[in-house]
């Protein structure tokens, strides 16, 4: 019952699967396609853990299936370093002590890059709001509010400088 | 011997082990609204799915069991904002997070913009909507007091038609609405105020982004000599439904806002019986009432104009 087709277009690339229509896009992705970055809390929407970008816009891929994403462009951990380069961000969090187990980071992750992209220039208090979505049971969020403001200001030199990485 | 036993029910089972969370149901995804109409009318055991945020953790832990879901998320004529009418109207299915960038939001129902920070968090708000929430009816969500500040209409859509409901008669009790079981909401319509009226927010939540122990929402229009033509007093997360606080509305209207005003306005929301639950008793929840009103009236005082 309620096997559905969907395409999905996720970092890049194109998928087609025959699924059931109640597979969540967290355990598609996990599942199907083998891209366990992105990682599973609580599975009913409160940990962020699952955070990916859907169309550009941050969802929690616990919280839609896998049949609504058919369709869409979806950007997992996986796709922000796809060359095994890690982003500005990520070595932010590297240098900021911004991880300690690593179980929140995806969803960190994903909920940062979509605020340094609509705000290159967050205040503090806009990087904890934005990541009032997202929790973390072992930093204490110093870090990685510090990595945020961090990578803010990398990538704002990295603009005002072109060519200069 | 535990391997083995996961390797038989991975063959038995297929891909059901460790995922799949909800029980199994038939997905729908209409394109026209009538379909959708049709659809809900004529399937057992429908539920429609908008932005999913409050739904399906429900289904994931199968508090709700459906057979068949309705997605109207490919509807294009539920999404978007347009005055109409002296109105603001809001397709059911537009998203939390564009409704809080819109600017015709900002310009007519400021109110609504600053509500919607208050509504979960950016993620849930990406996907969130407006129907949804309204549909949903928790007793403590922001979108619902605002829609019974502005006395909004909302237009319900079934097989047999459109029928305007008013928002007064819209929450029936705790999580409950005027929807017969083959209704949707298609828009709501948000009666503008005159340009130059203030608005006030406040609500107290343990944390941002959780729904709040209890809120408040105000509307106040002046008129010469600062008479107060106008007002809206809105409390959300006090009783089972969004409640409009007619005894503040009438101490305010025809008379002067000064500080004094205010504060009768707001004592009158110690009047209202709150519920009591496992977040706070019914004592505490009066309390703020009477305090995130006064918040709130003065927030609309002063962008009115007075500083009360
Ligand atoms: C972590 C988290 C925090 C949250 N915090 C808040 C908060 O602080 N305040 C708040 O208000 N909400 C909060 N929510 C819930 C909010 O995000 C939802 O958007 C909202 O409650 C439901 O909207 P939805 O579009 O997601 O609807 P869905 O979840 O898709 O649907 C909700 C219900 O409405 C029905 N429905 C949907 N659309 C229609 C329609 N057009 N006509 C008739 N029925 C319809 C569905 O069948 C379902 O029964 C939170 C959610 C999460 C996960
Ligand atoms: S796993 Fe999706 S929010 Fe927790
Ligand atoms: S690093 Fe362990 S939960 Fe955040």
């Amino acid at each position: 019952m309620g096997k559905q087709a969907t395409r999905v277009i996720v970092n890049g690339k194109s998928y087609a699967r025959v699924v059931d229509a109640r597979l969540t896009l967290a355990d598609f992705l996990r599942h199907e396609l083998n891209l366990t970055g992105t990682h599973l809390g609580c599975e009913h929407g409160v940990c962020g853990a699952c955070t990916v970008l859907v169309d550009g816009r941050t969802a929690r891929s616990c919280l839609m299936f896998a049949v609504q994403a058919s369709g869409c462009k979806v950007t997992t951990v996986e796709g922000l370093a796809p060359d095994g380069q890690l982003s500005v961000l990520q070595q932010a969090f590297i240098d900021n002590h911004g991880l300690q187990c690593g179980f929140c980071t995806p969803g960190m992750l994903m909920t940062l890059t979509e605020l340094l992209r609509d705000t290159p220039d967050p205040s503090e208090q806009e990087v904890r709001e934005a990541l009032t979505g997202n929790l973390c049971r072992c930093t204490g969020y110093a870090g990685i509010v510090a990595a945020a403001l961090d990578a803010a200001r990398r990538l704002r030199g990295a603009a005002a400088k072109p060519g200069a990485s | 011997m535990q391997q083995l036993a996961m390797d038989r029910r991975v063959k038995a089972g297929g891909d059901d082990v460790g995922t799949m969370k909800p029980a199994p149901f038939e997905y729908h995804a209409p394109r026209q609204l009538k379909d959708a109409a049709e659809l809900l009318a004529r399937l057992p055991n429908a539920k429609l799915l908008a932005g999913g945020q409050s739904l399906v953790p429900m289904m994931n832990f199968r508090y709700v069991i459906v057979d068949h879901l309705i997605d109207l998320g490919g509807i294009d004529d539920l999404r978007g904002v347009a005055v109409v009418d002296g109105a603001l109207r809001i397709g059911a299915m537009t998203r939390q997070r564009d409704l809080e960038f819109s600017p015709e939001v900002a310009k007519h129902c400021p109110l609504l913009a600053e509500a919607l920070r208050h509504v979960g968090h950016r993620q849930t708000r990406n996907r969130g909507t407006i129907g949804g929430s309204l549909a949903h009816a928790d007793p403590a969500a922001e979108l619902p007091a605002v829609c019974a500040a502005y006395d909004a209409t909302i237009h319900a859509v079934s097989v047999r038609g459109i029928r305007q409901i008013a928002c007064r008669e819209f929450y029936t009790g705790f999580m409950a609405t005027a929807l017969t079981a083959d209704e949707m909401i298609a828009a709501i319509d948000l009666p503008i105020w005159r340009l130059g009226h203030g608005h006030g927010f406040h609500e107290f939540a343990r944390r941002q982004g959780d729904f709040a122990i209890a809120g408040t929402a105000a509307l106040l229009d002046l008129g010469a000599d600062n008479v107060v033509r106008r007002a809206a007093l809105t409390l959300f997360g006090v009783t089972t439904s969004p409640l409009r606080v007619e005894a503040a509305e009438a101490r305010l209207v025809g008379k002067p806002l000064d500080a004094a005003a205010i504060r009768a306005a707001a004592a009158a929301a110690w009047l209202v019986e709150p519920i009591s639950d496992i977040h706070a008793g019914g004592d505490y929840r009066r309390h703020l009432a009477q305090v995130l009103s006064a918040r709130a009236l003065n927030d609309a005082a002063r962008r009115a104009g007075v500083e009360a």
